[in-house]
Formats: C-alpha cells, sequence, structure tokens
C-alpha cells in the first residue's frame, strides 16, 4: 500500500543521516507522501484528534506529578494546592481532568465511526484489536487517574470497581487483597495505582505507535468503504490530510475549551471534593460518564459473577467484531439494514450510560435489562445475520468514481 | 426481497419498541420522586454566573464577616489562608487588613530552641483557624455530628435536579449548583410540615440533601452581623453574601479561569476560521 | 506524491501565512502556563520572610536559622573579632567590601549572611578556617567573621540577605 519510498534527501547532512538513520525518510513516507484517501470525511479527523489529546494528557499529567503527593495523608490537599497556590496550577489540573472526558469523547467518536464505515473488516482486524486495545488501556489509565485526588468518589470508585474481582471463584478474595495490598483500599493501593496511572499512557502512546504502523500497512479506509485502487484515488497526506486535521483539531479544542473554563467541574461528581472517609460511602456512587454504559450493564445483572462477565463481555464482544459482521459490504451508506441497527446501537448504548447514572432500583433496573439484552443481541445475533440476510445497495466502483459521482449530484 | 423489506421495518420497530420501553420505565421512577418532596433548592443569580461572570467584591467581604462571626464557631476551612483574602479574584482586602486580621488570632508553633511548643499572633500565611482540635473533638462537642469544612463546600454540595436538565448546563453554563445550594439551605429552616417531626436537636430544613432534618441549628438571624457598607442585615442578605463568600474558597481561581478562558476561546475561534478557509482553499481543486 | 492536478499553493499566500502565524502564536502563548508552574508558587512566596528574636545570640554565638528553606547564620561578633575584620585590607580580597557595608547601623556587631557557599551551594562551617569565620569543608574555602572570602575557589562572599530590625530585639528576615 505504502509502496517504495519516494524520498530524496536534499544535503549532504541529511543524506549522510538517511544512510545511517533513515528517520526523515520514515517521517516523511508516514506524514507528508502518505497517500490517503481523498473522500475521507470529518469523521476521520478524530484519530489526529486523539493523537492531539493522547499529547496533552501526557504534558498535563507530567506537570501535575511535580507538584502532587501520592500519599492518603497528603493527596487530597496536594491537587488543592495545584488548585490554589500553584502558578496556572487550576489550569493544568482542569486541562487533565476535563482532558481525560474529552479523550473519551474523541474516542468513542472513533469507534463508532469505525463501526459505522466497517473499519474492522479486512484486512483491518489487526488494526481495529489494537484500537480495542487502547480503549481499555485508556479506561484502566482514567480509573487509576480518578483515585489519585483521593476524594470520596476515588475512594469508593476504587473500593468498588477492585471489588469487581472478588467475583471470581476461587482466588477473588486473595486477588483482590493483592490489589490492594492491604485489607481496604489505602495508602498502598494509591502509591500502586499512581505508579500505573503514570505508566500506561507511555504503554497506550506505544500501541498508538502499533496502530499507526498497521494502519499505514493497509491504509485508510473511507466512506465508501473501498479500497484504494489507483493513485487517483488519493491524495498526498501533507499538505491535505494534515490541514484539515489541524482544523478538526482546533474546532474540537474550542469544545474543550468550553468545558475547561466555564464549567470544569461538568464532567466531575461534586462529592470528589470531600476528602475521601472509608467509614461513609456518598449515598450515590457513579463512576465517570465514560464508563457509565458498562455500569448499567454490570448492576442490570442480579448475579455478581454474572454482572461482571457480563461487563467485561461488553467490551470483549469488540475484539471479534470482525468475525462477527458476516457482510462483505463495508461502508453502512451501502447497508441500509445495517445502518438502521447501528443508529439504534448508538441510542442503547446512550440509553445504558443514562440508566447508569441512575440509582439501581426499580423501572431503572428493568430498562438496563433491556438495553444490555439489546446490546449483546446487536453484536451476537443481529450482525451474523443481517449480513447475510441484507441486500446491500450498489457499491460504487473506485473511490474517485464515487466523487465523481456525488459532485455531479450536486 | 420481502425478506429485506421487512428487516429493514423491523429494525426500526424493534428499536422503537426498546427506546419506548427503555425510557418508560427509566422516566416512571424519575417523576415519582419529583412528586415527593424533595429537598427545595432553587436557583439563584450570582454576579459570577456566566463567562464574564466576576465577584462581587463587597459581597465577598461582607460575606467574609459571615463567615468568621458565625460558620467560623463551629466548621473549619482549612484550605485558606489569610493571604488568600489579598488575591486578585477575591475578597481584595489590602495587605494592611490581612495583617491585622491575621494578628487577631493566635496561633501554636514550634518547637523553639528549647523544644516546646509556643503561642505566637497570626501572620498572613496562616490558614485560618479551626475551632476543634480534631475531628473527633468536634463530633464530640455536637453530639456525634461533625460540621463540614467549609473550604469547598460551594463545589462539593449539589442537588441533585432529577430528569435530563443536566443536558443544558453546558449550554447555559449552569456551575452555581454550590452556592444555590448554600443560600437555599440557610434559608431553609421554616416549619415542618404536618406530620414530620425531628429527633432530639435535629431541625426541619427544607433545603437539606441529607434528608429532612439537619443537625445544624438555625445559624443566622437578622441583624446578627453588623455590615459596614449599609447593605440590609437580614438573614436572606446573610445568606447569599456567605454563599458567594464560600464560592470563592471553594473556586478562587475563578476570575482568572473565565477572563482567560474568554481570550483562548476567541482566539481558537479565530484561528479555526483560519484554518477552515485555508483547508478550504487548499481542497478547492480537489474534488472529494 | 498523489497525481491530482491541483494548484501548487503559493508559499506566499496570505491566507496561509497568516494561518500559520496565528497557530505559531497560540501555540507560543499556550507554552507559558507549564514553565511558570515551575516557578515558586503562592505558598511559597508567602513563607518568604522570616521573624527572629536576636536578643538571645550571646558574643561570640552563631545561630542558624532557615529562611527561604536556606540556612542563615546569625553571629554576634566579639570585639576582638571586630577588631580584627577593621585591622584586614579590604582592597586585597577577591571581592572587595568593607564589613560595615554588610551590617546594619546602630547594630554592627550583629552580622546576617546566608550560609550557603558561594562556590557550588554547601554550607561553611563556623569558627573555622584561617580567618576564625567559616570554612566550606566541601572544596576549602576560607571565610572571615564578616563572611567574606579570603581563599579557596569561592568566588564571591557569603551574601548578606535583605533584612531589617523590627525593634531592638526582633530581625525580620526577607
Amino acid at each position: 500500500m505504502s509502496g517504495h519510498s519516494t524520498y530524496t534527501p536534499s544535503n549532504g547532512f541529511t543524506r549522510w543521516l538517511d544512510a545511517r538513520l533513515p528517520i526523515i525518510r520514515l517521517s516523511y513516507d508516514s506524514f507528508v507522501a502518505y497517500p490517503t484517501p481523498r473522500n475521507l470525511n470529518y469523521w476521520w479527523t478524530f484519530g489526529g484528534i486523539l493523537s492531539m489529546m493522547l499529547a496533552v494528557q501526557l504534558i498535563t499529567g507530567i506537570v501535575l506529578v511535580m507538584h502532587y503527593t501520592p500519599n492518603t495523608l497528603m493527596a487530597f490537599a496536594s491537587v488543592e494546592h495545584i488548585m490554589r497556590d500553584v502558578n496556572w496550577g487550576w489550569l493544568i489540573r482542569y486541562m487533565h481532568a476535563n482532558g481525560a472526558s474529552m479523550f473519551f469523547v474523541a474516542v468513542y467518536i472513533h469507534i463508532l465511526r469505525g463501526m459505522y464505515y466497517g473499519s474492522y473488516k479486512a484486512p483491518r482486524e489487526i488494526l481495529w484489536i489494537l484500537g480495542v486495545v487502547i480503549y481499555l488501556l485508556m479506561m484502566a489509565t482514567a480509573f487509576m487517574g480518578y483515585v489519585l485526588p483521593w476524594g470520596q468518589m476515588s475512594f469508593w470508585g476504587a473500593t468498588v470497581i477492585t471489588n469487581l474481582f472478588s467475583a471470581i471463584p476461587l482466588i477473588g478474595d486473595p486477588i483482590v487483597i493483592w490489589l490492594w495490598g492491604g485489607f481496604s483500599v489505602d495508602n498502598p493501593t494509591l502509591n500502586r495505582f499512581f505508579s500505573l496511572h503514570y505508566l500506561l499512557p507511555f504503554v497506550i502512546a506505544a500501541v498508538v505507535v502499533l496502530h499507526v504502523w498497521a494502519l499505514h500497512v493497509v491504509g485508510q479506509n473511507n466512506p465508501t468503504g473501498v479500497e484504494v485502487k489507483s493513485e487517483q484515488d488519493t491524495v498526498a497526506f501533507t499538505p491535505y490530510a494534515t490541514l484539515k486535521d489541524a482544523f478538526g483539531m482546533s474546532a474540537f479544542l474550542v469544545l474543550f475549551c468550553w468545558f475547561l473554563f466555564y464549567t470544569p467541574n461538568y464532567m466531575g461528581h461534586p462529592d470528589n471534593y470531600i476528602p475521601a472517609n472509608p467509614m461513609v460511602t456518598p449515598a450515590h456512587i457513579v463512576p465517570e460518564w465514560y464508563f457509565l454504559p458498562f455500569y448499567a450493564i454490570l448492576r442490570s445483572i442480579p448475579d455478581k459473577l454474572g454482572g461482571v462477565i457480563a461487563m467485561f463481555g461488553a467490551i470483549a464482544v469488540l475484539f471479534v467484531l470482525p468475525w462477527l459482521d458476516t457482510s462483505k459490504v463495508k461502508s453502512s451508506t451501502y447497508r441500509p439494514l445495517y445502518k438502521q441497527f447501528f443508529w439504534i446501537l448508538v441510542v442503547v448504548g446512550l440509553g445504558l450510560g443514562y440508566l447508569g447514572s441512575q440509582p439501581a432500583e426499580g423501572g431503572y433496573v428493568i430498562a438496563s435489562r433491556i438495553l444490555t439484552a439489546w446490546y449483546f443481541f446487536h453484536f451476537l445475533v443481529i450482525l451474523p445475520v443481517v449480513g447475510l440476510i441484507e441486500k446491500p445497495k450498489p457499491v460504487p466502483e473506485s473511490i474517485t468514481a464515487a466523487v465523481l459521482a456525488k459532485n455531479a449530484a450536486h | 426481497m420481502t425478506m429485506i423489506l421487512s428487516g429493514s421495518k423491523l429494525g426500526r420497530v424493534l428499536g422503537a419498541a426498546v427506546l419506548a420501553v427503555g425510557l418508560g420505565f427509566a422516566a416512571a421512577p424519575a417523576s415519582a420522586s419529583d412528586a415527593g418532596h424533595g429537598p427545595k433548592v432553587e436557583m439563584q443569580s450570582w454576579s459570577f454566573a456566566g463567562p464574564f461572570g466576576r465577584f462581587d467584591k463587597g459581597q465577598l467581604q461582607r460575606g467574609y464577616k459571615v463567615y468568621k462571626e458565625v460558620c467560623a464557631a463551629c466548621h473549619s476551612m482549612q484550605l485558606v489562608a489569610y493571604r488568600n483574602l489579598t488575591d486578585e479574584g477575591g475578597p481584595s482586602f489590602t495587605v494592611d487588613q490581612v495583617k491585622a486580621l491575621a494578628a487577631e488570632i493566635k496561633v501554636k508553633d514550634g518547637p523553639n530552641d528549647a523544644g516546646e511548643m509556643f503561642e505566637r499572633n497570626g501572620r498572613p500565611s496562616d490558614r485560618f483557624p479551626s475551632p476543634f482540635a480534631n475531628d473527633e473533638a468536634a463530633r464530640a462537642a455536637f453530639g456525634g455530628a461533625l460540621p463540614p469544612d467549609l473550604s469547598l463546600i460551594g463545589k462539593n454540595r449539589a442537588a441533585h435536579r432529577g430528569g435530563v436538565s443536566f443536558l443544558g448546563d453546558p449550554f447555559t453554563l449552569y456551575a452555581e449548583a454550590g452556592p444555590d445550594y448554600v443560600y437555599n439551605l440557610m434559608t431553609g429552616y421554616v416549619d415542618a410540615p404536618a406530620g414530620t417531626t425531628c429527633d432530639g436537636a435535629l431541625q426541619y430544613n427544607q433545603s437539606f440533601i441529607g434528608g429532612t432534618c439537619i443537625a445544624m441549628p438555625n445559624p443566622l438571624a437578622e441583624g446578627m452581623v453588623t455590615y459596614d457598607d449599609g447593605t440590609k442585615t437580614t438573614v436572606e442578605q446573610y445568606a447569599r453574601d456567605v454563599a458567594a463568600f464560600l464560592m470563592w474558597t471553594a473556586e478562587p481561581k475563578l476570575e482568572a479561569r473565565k477572563s482567560t478562558g474568554l481570550k483562548v476561546i476567541l482566539f481558537l475561534i479565530v484561528l479555526t476560521g483560519l484554518l477552515y478557509l485555508s483547508k478550504r482553499k487548499l481542497w478547492a481543486n480537489v474534488a472529494h | 506524491m498523489a497525481t491530482m492536478d491541483t494548484a501548487e499553493p503559493s508559499r506566499r499566500d496570505f491566507l496561509y501565512i497568516a494561518t500559520g502565524a496565528v497557530a505559531a502564536v497560540g501555540a507560543a502563548s499556550a507554552v507559558w502556563p507549564f514553565i511558570d508552574q515551575m516557578n515558586p508558587d503562592a505558598s511559597a512566596l508567602a513563607m518568604a520572610s522570616t521573624e527572629v528574636d536576636v536578643s538571645a545570640v550571646a558574643p561570640g554565638q552563631i545561630i542558624t536559622v532557615k529562611w527561604r528553606g536556606k540556612p542563615v547564620f546569625i553571629r554576634n561578633r566579639t570585639p576582638d573579632e571586630m577588631k580584627k575584620l577593621d585591622a584586614m585590607d579590604v582592597k586585597s580580597l577577591k571581592d572587595p567590601q568593607s564589613d560595615a557595608d554588610r551590617v546594619k547601623k546602630g547594630h554592627e556587631n550583629l552580622l546576617v549572611v546566608v550560609g550557603v557557599c558561594t562556590h557550588l551551594g554547601c554550607v561553611p562551617l563556623g569558627h573555622a578556617g584561617d580567618h576564625d569565620g567559616w570554612f566550606c569543608p566541601c572544596h576549602g574555602s576560607h571565610y572571615d567573621a564578616s563572611g567574606r572570602i579570603h581563599a579557596g575557589p569561592a568566588p564571591l562572599n557569603l551574601p548578606v540577605p535583605p533584612y531589617e530590625f523590627i525593634s531592638d530585639k526582633v530581625v525580620k528576615i526577607g
């Protein structure tokens, strides 16, 4: 796909360097000459936006560590010290906290884009799986990061989530005690979460490199789902995609800053401004919003182990998505039936998210069960069956043909 | 062909059914709880609300007075130092005023060269004094109830509004649930409705989110704090002033945040516009 | 490169230059908070002054107090020590400064200096060295009882911090 390199060193030094470490050649081939489908829409800018958000989280995180103290006696106060005394500390901490939410906003859009346009299908299965791995790592990182301010939600979130592992038969309890390093969430837990919260983003960055590598091997999918067939179908990554991505990033930053500067605590929970108290659980404990659909799935099953299995299963099913979808056609544009189920799934996901934020009682539980059942029904039954019974619309000959047809229609 | 058509229809019908059932069930308990008497928390108008919001310095100074003369008798405020009272975007007391305020307190310091703790006059770098040595002492004094630290009360209390009203907040920029709650709580000591009784020293408060009855006795009474600036000395006014002050202690960088935000967002809108025009120009000759 | 027949954008195109310039300004301004956060914070600045009761410092005694995380030496010099200092040839010193310029009028016996060797930051030992002033054990710098450098690698005298007598007994440093 990427073909042979078109980079020619322009002077003596770059020739010398190219013969020893072809790093300019690699960058040039990957981010300048790299052919990108000419028909990508704005949903494709979220890859760039996610890279930007990862950088924002890494930079702000490293800076916060310069002022934060990972100790149960001082963690809460050190976060408030950042908010009150450190120069621009409020900005950097709010950037990190809201950045996490924005990171998830972008990743959900990115995942849904992949699902809508069939970006997980051959030959992009590994690319997709690496993406799911990144998503899992993001969840682990975000969860442990939320523990660090050592507020009430930090503490009780950590308690509840680590207790999930106690559902494992026989070895559950020893595992939980091992995770805690004690008999409850306490200083050893905070310290190891801090260590891992610092480590995992670099692991994410490494998997992102693999993700981009895999992407550059198979090439980008595009709104038609038709593979690139000739150079006609593509434009050079730079300046075309670069500038379009830059616009997407800048627009996304407006949204980010809107929350960051005007409602910085909207995505958080008020109780996390109360120092952790192991003696008192808040009345309604909820995870961060990006976990709510999975939290709703967990609570919808009236069995401890069953709930945990369902919750992890809801993510695990994404790994086998490329093989659950039996349709040969990638893009939903040409899949009238699947397209409807896709949007139903989006609504089901939002519904589960809402239910996850509500108390686990009465009608909320019943609704959660119905939506949970639908979630699994979608992946395990609808996807394979729709692929078999659906008659897709005619797929264009090539990307260029689709573009020309679209422009002719205007 | 018919099969495919019915499949398409099937999707729509199923989707609608799931939605209707799901949302129907979700809505039922929400409206049920609204019908009951939840805490009454009415939104107030604040000078610091919205993108151009700024604290009213006079209000913060009055609020500090109410805090100092009333609240501080039982509540600690461990995260705020006297020096903060001079900070930009705060009550804007002068350095001399703050030195005088700090000097009113005695601070335990030490050990000195003899290894003994000693008392000295407060300095601006000292935190506000706590009325009790520790939480246990406070609990012991109040029959088990702990008066919460007030440093972050402007951010760590929010009445649950129910339903999906939260979806509008990013657009209206509503972020004053904390001071709204403080104001309502302070003015929420009304006669208990028929059939509601409170045990022992507890009092009925129509706005308390922790239950029907609250351990804190009604702290405010008309005229109990003198205002030097001629502001009326009603309970409502005290409540409003102290709620604003507690928002400042919880979010001392609010003004810096909002003014920086305005610049950043205006800048980003310009940049985004320029990037869009550049992108459009670049792609003008590429059919896409 | 793709074979699209697109007009290669002119490098001098105003729109692109303006966009690039605005983006560069934005990036540069965004960097500042991340640099400034490493400067001393508000709580550190607030603690930047220390008050010391010097009435109990006996002649010949040196006390050490902490100011901004560093030791400050307060030395009550004896008349003998003062006499020796007066006899020194100021001009021959590496960092010429008279003792009178290093103390406050009316409190000439009391020397207040930052106890950090001007070579590489070690804390010198009191009543030691060739001039019975201070001696830095790290690299062998000799200071006199006025904290002035006489021998060794240190380039400058021990610095006098900003301080004032807020009463006859109490010195406020910083």
